[in-house]
């Protein structure tokens, strides 16, 4: 009986768009789903640094090289804010990190693709952040309080790297026949990896109904996949170059693009680990964590120390 | 020995003058690592002039339950508010 | 004015050279909170580095003398030998106990040295040094405390921490061993002689090394020649990696 006036009582301050906060009667489903999607969030963060971090060490000029450092260092603080925010709802960062380490938590699946030319390096900022923040924006409302607050934060930070991203390419596509064609292949190859970020077709997206009633989403994977072809197909004009599909059209009784099929195969593949790079990119994570095993610990140890010390000195 | 870190919360002061404000919270081992954690993680574009940390587990929290009971009541004390007066056109600025 | 350039470079080339070392710490940290604070100090040290170049580009190109400089021109384009970077930068970032105690010899030394060359008789380096001093101050304090827990922390940390002293002690003379170009800047009054911060230089490593329970090494043999290009063979590695577009893509802008 009070369980069911929670509920009610739940359900009626989502629906006036009261945020919901950490010590807050929820739904366990709700806070499931939710600390599901936020740590699965905090690892994308965290092994998206990888695929961008291959390339400080080579970046083409000391500006490009001091705004990579910075945008994948920010990549880590919005790591840490999402594993903060699940924090909340009752969850150690160490159970996620353990979770992502033994392959039962998700990431997100665009960072198994390999970056293995400069030109990926804007493509991930303009396609990847771009997906991201169209995905992210919405999320700035999101029902919890603790996860929209970091996502406001996030998205403010975030703005830089879908620009920088843009003006990589566009340095690219006003250059050299050779740095044109790094470019066109870049977006050859990013360019349908990016639009799978939404996630399945809406008539197969398991989780979606649930999370548009308790606001946690509130644009419907295909709803908002739409919107970034949109706007890509505009925005590739600026560079000169091409999206790689074929049936890309203007559809003036929509007022939308027509776009091809997605090759769900892959999309399933690569989720279930097939990728070319899902086991490089989950072992470089578990070897940084295990390399630091002994750091964290004599961290501990001297913090432990000294507060030994000081107890015996008072 | 428990080897993770404990969490903070961290509260910043943006610029003098105002109240430190919660931004966020962070692992660390002990005040000091926290404050220098914060700087690093929570101020990476000059978003402050001072930072405090507190272990989470020292925060004390109001149980949503009560609200009614401790908050409910200030809504009729609308005389608290400088609104409630209405004073003549000539006293301007008050 | 060739002792002021390569006065300029050495400076610019050593925060360069230290800054890539740390910047592959990005994304492998030991832990989140830490990986930004490395990557912080990467991002101070690049910082430093580019005006340090951009004021050597003007030197080059105001003399009229060469093909007209840039900082990528000069970070990029320029071979082992011409650079000026002390050892200690260039070796291999190692574990995190390297890591630390090489930004702590260094941190220690940029401290003493922007402290005095914010008072150059050289505008441009005087307002370099002024900036960069807060920085430095700043890595000071965060690797003396890191020092400290390594060296007062687990048995595993203090034996890690005491081989990278093994490793790195004899690679720290260098920096107070005055190049010809620095006794030059101490003549001409725009940068200070190292030799005189050689005592002050280790007061603190003794300070922080006896709170942190560590031995300072008696004066063994040290290493030199970084300062006028003769490097490890380390240096030549990482500048292929760096170099790597620019050499592959000549003239182009990125």
């Amino acid at each position: 009986m009070i369980a069911l006036q929670d509920e009610k009582h739940f359900l009626e301050k989502v629906t006036h768009e009261i945020r919901v906060e950490p010590k807050d009667w929820m739904p366990d489903q709700y806070r499931k789903t939710l600390i599901r999607q936020i740590s699965q969030h905090a690892h994308s963060e965290i092994v998206g640094m990888l695929p961008e971090g291959n390339w400080i060490t080579r970046a083409p000029s000391l500006k490009r090289k001091a705004i990579l450092i910075a945008k994948v260092q920010d990549e880590a603080g919005h790591g840490l804010y999402l594993y903060s925010a699940a924090e909340t709802l009752g969850i150690s960062r160490a159970e996620m990190i353990d979770q992502l380490h033994s392959g039962r938590a998700k990431y997100s699946s665009i960072f198994n693709y390999p970056t293995i030319s400069w030109a990926d390096i804007g493509a991930i900022g303009w396609l990847v952040d771009g997906a991201a923040i169209m995905n992210q924006v919405p999320l700035c409302r999101c029902s919890y309080g603790p996860y929209s607050r970091a996502m406001v934060r996030i998205c403010k930070e975030e703005s830089f790297h879908q620009r920088q991203g843009f003006d990589i390419l566009l340095k690219l596509s006003q250059g050299s026949k050779a740095q044109k064609n790094m470019v066109q292949d870049s977006i050859n190859r990013w360019w349908w990896p990016s639009i799978m970020m939404f996630g399945p077709a809406d008539e197969s997206s398991p989780h979606s109904r649930q999370s548009m009633e308790w606001k946690i989403k509130r644009f419907s994977n295909d709803e908002l996949r739409q919107r970034f072809v949109d706007m890509c197909a505009q925005q590739v004009k600026v560079l000169g170059l091409e999206l790689p599909d074929e049936k890309l059209k203007w559809n003036e009784k929509r007022q939308q693009y027509d776009f091809g099929e997605i090759d769900w195969k892959e999309f399933r593949n690569v989720v279930n680990g097939n990728g070319p790079c899902n086991k490089e990119r989950l072992a470089t994570r578990i070897k940084a964590h295990e390399d630091g095993a002994w750091v964290r610990e004599a961290a501990a140890a001297h913090a432990e120390k000294r507060r030994a010390k000081s107890a015996r000195a008072a | 020995m428990n080897k993770d870190w404990p969490l903070w919360e961290v509260f910043i002061r943006s610029k003098n003058g105002l109240d430190h404000k919660h931004a966020g919270s962070l692992h660390a081992t002990d005040a000091r690592m926290a404050i220098e954690n914060a700087r690093d993680v929570y101020t990476r574009r000059m978003e402050g002039v001072s930072i405090w940390v507190v272990e989470s587990k020292y925060i004390h929290a109001s149980n949503p339950e009560d609200s009614d009971s401790l908050y409910d009541p200030a809504n009729d004390k609308a005389y608290r508010h400088p609104t409630f007066y209405d004073l003549p056109e000539e006293v301007k600025n008050m | 004015m060739e002792n002021r350039l390569s006065y300029t470079l050495y400076l610019a080339d050593s925060a360069l050279i230290l800054s890539h070392r740390n910047s592959e710490w990005t994304g492998h940290g030991p832990v989140l909170e830490q990986d930004i604070a490395i990557s912080n100090i990467a991002l101070d040290l690049i910082g430093q580095a580019r005006n340090f170049y951009d004021y050597a580009a003007r030197q080059i190109n105001q003399s009229g003398l060469n093909d007209p400089a840039t900082e990528d021109s000069l970070a990029y384009l320029r071979d082992v030998p011409e650079f000026k970077n002390c050892l200690l930068a260039e070796l291999p970032r190692g574990d995190w106990a390297v890591t630390i105690l090489r930004q702590f010899f260094f941190s220690a030394y940029q401290t003493l040295l922007f402290e005095k060359l914010q008072h150059s008789g050289v505008d441009d380096l005087a307002a370099i040094a002024e900036k960069s001093l807060k920085e430095a101050t700043y890595h000071l304090r965060w690797s003396s405390e890191w020092v400290i827990r390594l060296g007062d922390g687990t048995q595993e940390s203090r034996s890690r921490i005491l081989d990278a002293l093994d490793q790195l002690w004899m690679y720290t003379g260098e920096l107070l061993e005055p190049a010809h170009y620095e006794l030059a800047a101490a003549v001409e009054g725009y940068g200070p002689d190292p030799a005189t911060l050689k005592e002050t230089w280790l007061e603190k490593i003794q300070e922080v090394f006896e709170e942190a329970v560590l031995p300072v090494p008696g004066n063994e043999w040290m290493q030199t020649g970084g300062k006028t290009g003769k490097h490890t063979e380390h240096l030549g590695q990482l500048l292929a990696e760096m170099q790597f577009m620019q050499r592959a893509y000549p003239g182009c802008e990125w």
